[in-house]
């Protein structure tokens, strides 16, 4: 009786985009190793019997090297073997490594259906396969798949039934290389053609000074799109939204609400000048809804499109090669651009994708620069919508000091932490053309994601601000925190709720500031304070989760104390 | 025939591996990904200032740090 179906295989062969085939469960899919850092579940039928299927993360032996790896081998450890199938995902164009554990799986006793995935990618590499040979060698049913076009998971569902327990002689490693070797030349041919574009392309990007043009120019070209989308959507739906169809709406309450004082005061706020300022009322139904929809979600969604172009076209991983040597010195190796990568966007997936670095201290190191150093796509929306008024180069500096931070917090750490960082070991995928329902299937994820996350706190501050400020408990602070805002980072004394509030999420900050009419140093200040000296509430539990109390004590500390000592600095530095 | 380790050759050039100096751990990441004593490897490219190295191992391109690419000992011609 099969029970449960675990989703096995090397990193990057196409499990999630399996998993997703088989259950329906939308999971997120990128073209490098290690996308899948925690496993995932969902059921199918087969007979009108519901079966469980777990994705776990890829690996490529079972004897794990990482955090993530771990998970995938502990899970099949704890898996009974009588009830449970495996589908051993492979990647049909480079199948001589993907059998390593394939036939691993195979001796330890696991019933094993292998599916040979990217078999559309097989053909223009020239390469083919005999695969009723291979199913004859290996002794277990193999299906080829196309698992993004969903050819071949029928036929996949139907031989489930098939695998069963094989008894096939335990191999030292050294010999079950051999024994693949002989597997391919029997099973494999290959068809020698010219190169192709896209090989040509691979080429040049493992190759130092084509690869660093390439990279310069991908990255110019990516944060200019990136500017261009997001643009493009505050001035062409979301701001004609807000301000030709929302308002109105707005404007007819205000006239229901008039005479409710309490609950004017919490949904629309405070009236400037008469009049709704979506920047400024500070309302649960104008401020918050503006903020997250209008300043933050087109940048989150530009952002996010063009990192999955990135991510499926596979270009990251070459990324880690150019960075690698720079990425030492800060005691990470080159991989570690992935997580600080995904960090721009919201720092919790960025942290827990620190999960594929081999050790504590790198995943320690890189977890503390991703929530110091990396401005989320909320911060920097406030960021810009604070400064942008007085021009880029104040927009530029804040980027400078926060960067310029990460590098001396990361040289600092390499230096004082105990241990040393493991050294890149990275495969490095080949480029793949994602086709464009994938995409925004991801988009959809991500944005999904976003919106459950991030909107209930936005409307959890601006109530708790709204509730304060209404019965006039905002004095209290204000007296408390007095002498070591103003004479420490020279700012008034209400700037206060800003930054307590900045712990909750960085971006209701904006609507909090604007009223204040700070100086320009001022505002420097503050948003550099907010940048780094505390993470928001999300982060602080996902560092809690992946780091451990010890570890987030350790990081608070690093944070607060940074905080206060940059933002001490920036007020004397700088003449207002 | 003669023996140097995967930093000292071309980009370009072909070796079998014959060692691996280092830890158990060592050889079991490399062992697993298709690199062990025997294997047939392509270095592909070099980066500058001790940067990692790309090699081609069967149909992987794979990149290894500086440090661990000098400890991988081949045979070439």
């Amino acid at each position: 009786m099969i029970k449960k179906i675990f989703l096995v295989g090397n990193p990057n062969v196409g499990k999630s985009v399996v998993f997703s085939r088989l259950t329906g469960v939308q999971v997120i899919v990128s073209n490098y190793p290690g996308t899948t850092v925690e496993f995932s579940r969902g059921y199918f039928k087969i007979n009108e019997e519901k079966i469980e299927v777990i994705d776990l993360p890829g690996t490529y032996s079972l004897e794990p090297t990482s955090s993530a790896e771990e998970v995938a081998v502990s899970l099949l450890k704890e898996a009974n073997k009588e009830e449970s199938v495996i589908i051993n995902v492979v990647d049909a164009t480079n199948l001589e490594r993907n059998l390593f554990l394939t036939l691993q799986l195979i001796e330890e006793g696991y019933p094993v259906v292998v599916c040979l995935n990217m078999c559309d990618d097989m053909v223009h590499r020239g390469i083919s396969i005999d695969i009723k040979k291979l199913e004859e060698i290996l002794e277990v049913p193999v299906i080829s798949t196309c698992a993004v076009t969903g050819l071949g998971i029928k036929l996949l569902r139907e031989r489930i039934n098939e695998a069963k327990t094989k008894s096939r002689a335990k191999l030292s490693h050294q010999a079950r290389w051999q024994e693949i070797g002989k597997i391919i030349e029997e099973v494999q041919k290959l068809k020698h053609r010219h190169h192709t574009w896209r090989e040509l392309l691979e080429d040049i990007s493992v190759r130092p000074l084509p690869g660093l043009f390439m990279a310069g120019a991908v990255i110019y070209l990516s944060f200019k799109l990136v500017r261009f989308l997001g643009e493009l959507l505050i001035n062409k739906i979301f701001d004609p939204l807000f301000f030709n169809f929302y308002q109105p709406l707005l404007e007819k309450l205000i006239l229901i609400l008039k005479d409710h004082k309490f609950l004017f005061h919490l949904l629309i706020g405070e009236l400037i000048q008469g009049k709704i300022d979506f920047k400024q009322s500070l309302g649960l139904l104008t401020t918050a809804p503006y903020i997250e929809f209008a300043m933050v979600l087109p940048y989150l969604m530009s952002f996010y499109f063009i990192l999955s172009i990135l991510e499926d076209i596979g270009y990251l991983p070459r990324l880690a090669i150019l960075l690698d040597n720079f990425l030492h010195r800060l005691g990470l190796h080159g991989f570690a651009i992935i997580p600080l990568l995904l960090g721009f966007g919201c720092n919790v997936p960025g942290i827990l994708a620190t999960r594929t670095l081999e050790s504590k201290r790198e995943r320690f190191i890189a977890a503390v620069l991703i929530s110091l150093g990396i401005p989320c796509v909320p911060l920097q929306a406030m960021i810009f919508g604070l400064l942008g008024k007085f021009g880029g180069l104040y927009v530029f500096s804040v980027y400078l000091v926060l960067f310029s931070l990460l590098l001396i917090l990361g040289i600092i750490l390499n230096r004082t932490l105990r241990g040393y960082s493991p050294e890149l070991l990275l495969e490095i995928p080949p480029y793949r053309i994602p086709p464009l329902f994938m995409l925004i299937k991801k988009l959809y994820l991500r944005i999904k994601a976003f919106i459950f996350d991030a909107l209930p706190v936005v409307l959890l501050g601006v109530l708790v601000i709204n509730i304060l400020n209404f019965f006039k408990l905002f004095d209290f602070f204000t007296s408390i925190f007095k002498p070591f805002l103003t004479k420490l980072f020279g700012l008034p004394k209400e700037s206060i709720f800003a930054l307590l509030i900045g712990f909750l999420r960085k971006d209701i900050a904006v609507g909090l500031l604007i009223p204040l009419n700070l100086s320009i140093k001022q505002l420097l200040i503050s948003t550099v304070l907010l940048g780094l000296s505390f993470p928001c509430i999300a982060t602080f539990i996902i560092l809690l989760k992946e780091l451990g109390f010890k570890a987030l004590l350790k990081a608070t500390a690093i944070m607060l104390g940074v905080g206060i000592i940059v933002g001490g600095i920036l007020n004397l530095g700088i003449r207002g | 025939m003669r023996k140097i380790s995967l930093v000292q050759m071309d980009a370009g050039q072909k070796g079998k591996v014959v060692e691996i100096l280092g830890g158990a751990g060592l050889k079991q990441r490399l062992l697993v990904m298709g690199i062990y004593p025997g294997r047939e490897i392509t270095k592909l490219s070099q980066f500058i200032l001790r940067g990692p190295v790309a090699v081609k191992v069967g149909r992987s391109v794979l990149a290894l740090g500086f440090g661990m690419a000098g400890k991988i000992i081949l045979e070439v011609e």
